[in-house]
């Protein structure tokens, strides 16, 4: 029940934002909003393997790019409306999720992030060589003016990211309260100690990699309209890997609050740099944010929030 | 009847031989003392039996069913508990939350049984109370002491409501009466009708609590019987006191 209290207002708050970008009367707003909102559903995919099983996934920009080619595919084999796309894009992100989760989690810490980084190498050169999708050249995707419901396409595409907003974080704090949340807070702090108490740690870890990877895909599925033209380069782009990871570490990673606050914030930074002084300065905010949440507060802004209201032990 | 039943099991790291066909059987409700010097082989055996470590050759049978090839969850679900050697609690979960997640996933696991979450609950609050760290509920791990570390690690191996218990030296490291006091309370479970293992150096807690005593040096079990006989025995006397 609760959940569902949470649901409405998710839904409530999205509403509102939606309709406060438009009184803005600024087309930027929606483009500017879009990524943030994309990077708000990364973030909150990364977390619930990264933060709630404690596995490092270097390789969200992989997931994120085979929901913007399935998107492509199927533009170029049968076009679909996009919350079909959205759809069709966490299917095969979820699988490639499974997947690379089946081959890959008896890896332990670094070796199963550097698996992660392998897998996007692979399949970036996957997608650089399949010419139905483009290849290296790219594809085109010519995005229409209008949508009947919401008007400008732009503002179309920011409500379907506003909903997938809504759909990751629900399902970021229902996790978080079940029994599946505890499992896989028990992998993050001891896995051998999780099999003594009987947690099935690898269906457990599946499961987190599955959903983790569908949500990201599902992110992904848009982008080739809001982007216009899709390359492999962009699509596998550094900044989509490193956002995922930054944002919900310096949000905070216990807590589906976390990603949430990181990447509103350093999202939004990054958008007002890249307008007042460059594109290129986003990944250094990105990277000395890290190193300053690395020292200050290693738990997050969530985490600092905690230690501040929570009484001193003795 | 053997609740356990350990035959011919041996295991290899390498080129070092840890186990060296180790046969155990162990009766239900009973209370077993395995002893023996550092390096000898216990906490391997221990993750033998609960499928931690994969054996080379031999088997374990646990209440009539073979455990070869099962996961130690799996495992745990038919009814094998453990507690390790140096806590491994939760750390980001409290103290009451630690208890709830056998209960969740073992308990709640096997057939005829769903808890609601108040029975979890309550569940959890008793077996705070039986070890004594009903105040603690709401802590952090880290904000324990030892003792109360190894209570939890003791509370959380019960939480599964296991038939055997393997207690990996629960007692390391406390005082007189904290021994004292973790042999009264492995008493009182085994009066319950859970068969214990107990793994331990004291010999004192040893002595008290054992019914049996097994004893392993160098990966080979030595002697196997009532626990006066075989702290005489001649052999046991020259592993643990040299010639």
């Amino acid at each position: 029940m609760r959940n569902f209290v949470f649901l409405l207002v998710c839904v409530a708050v999205a509403i509102v934002v939606f309709f406060a970008a438009r009184m803005l009367h600024n087309d930027y707003i929606f483009f500017a909003g879009y990524t943030v909102l994309q990077f708000i559903v990364l973030a909150t995919a990364w977390n619930i393997l990264g933060g709630y099983t404690g596995y490092v996934n270097f390789g969200s920009a992989a997931f994120f790019a085979m929901g913007a080619y399935a998107t492509v595919f199927f533009h170029k084999l049968y076009p679909q409306p996009i919350p079909v796309l959205i759809v069709i894009g966490g299917i095969v992100s979820g699988i490639v999720g499974f997947g690379m989760g089946y081959l890959t989690l008896r890896l332990r810490g670094a070796f199963f992030a550097i698996a992660t980084l392998a897998l996007a190498v692979v399949l970036q050169t996957f997608v650089v060589n399949w010419d139905y999708v483009g290849g290296s050249r790219g594809a085109y995707i010519i995005r229409p003016n209008e949508n009947a419901l919401v008007g400008p396409y732009i503002q179309y595409l920011f409500v379907l990211m506003l909903a997938l907003v809504v759909i990751a974080l629900v399902c970021a704090r229902v996790i978080e309260r079940s029994q599946l949340g505890y499992g896989f807070a028990t992998i993050r702090d001891d896995e051998l100690a999780a099999e003594a108490c009987g947690v099935p740690t690898l269906r457990l870890k599946l499961i987190a990699t599955t959903l983790s990877g569908a949500l990201m895909g599902m992110a992904g599925a848009p982008f080739p309209y809001y982007i216009g033209y899709l390359q492999p380069s962009s699509a596998f782009g550094l900044e989509y890997a490193v956002n995922s990871i930054a944002m919900p570490m310096i949000g905070g990673t216990t807590s589906w609050v976390g990603p949430l606050i990181g990447a509103i914030l350093l999202g939004s930074l990054q958008q007002i740099a890249t307008v007042t002084i460059s594109s290129a300065v986003n990944l250094l905010i990105v990277g000395l944010l890290l190193i300053a949440f690395v020292i200050v507060a290693p738990n997050g802004i969530v985490g600092l929030v905690q230690d501040t209201l929570r009484p001193r032990a003795k | 009847m053997a609740l356990l039943e350990v035959t011919g099991l041996s295991k290899r790291f390498g080129g070092f031989v840890a186990l060296d066909g180790i046969d155990l059987s162990v009766l239900e409700g009973e209370r077993v003392g395995l002893i023996g010097p550092n390096g000898s082989g216990k906490s391997t055996l221990v993750n033998c039996i609960c499928g931690t470590l994969a054996n080379e050759t031999g088997s374990v049978r646990f209440d009539g069913q073979p455990m070869d090839g099962l996961l130690t969850h799996e495992r745990t679900r038919r009814g094998m508990a453990r507690s390790f050697q140096l806590p491994r609690p939760f750390v980001t979960l409290t103290v009451a939350d630690n208890l709830r997640v056998p209960l969740l996933y073992t308990v709640n696991a096997r057939a005829g049984s769903s808890l609601k979450s108040a029975d979890i609950h309550t569940r959890c609050a008793e077996l705070l109370q039986l070890v004594g760290l009903a105040e603690k509920a709401a802590k952090l791990p880290r904000d324990l002491t030892q003792v109360e570390m190894r209570k939890l690690e003791l509370a959380r191996a019960m939480a599964a409501e296991p038939k055997l218990l393997i207690a990996d030296e629960s007692m390391a490291g406390l005082s007189q009466s904290e021994v004292d006091d973790i042999v009264a309370l492995l008493i009182r479970l085994n009066e319950r009708g859970i068969t214990i293992v107990l793994i331990e150096h004291i010999m004192r807690a040893v002595m008290r609590f054992s019914q049996r005593l097994v004893v392993l040096v160098s990966g080979r079990k030595i002697a196997d019987g009532l626990p006066d006989a075989v702290i005489r025995d001649a052999e046991v006397e020259k592993a643990y006191l040299g010639q």
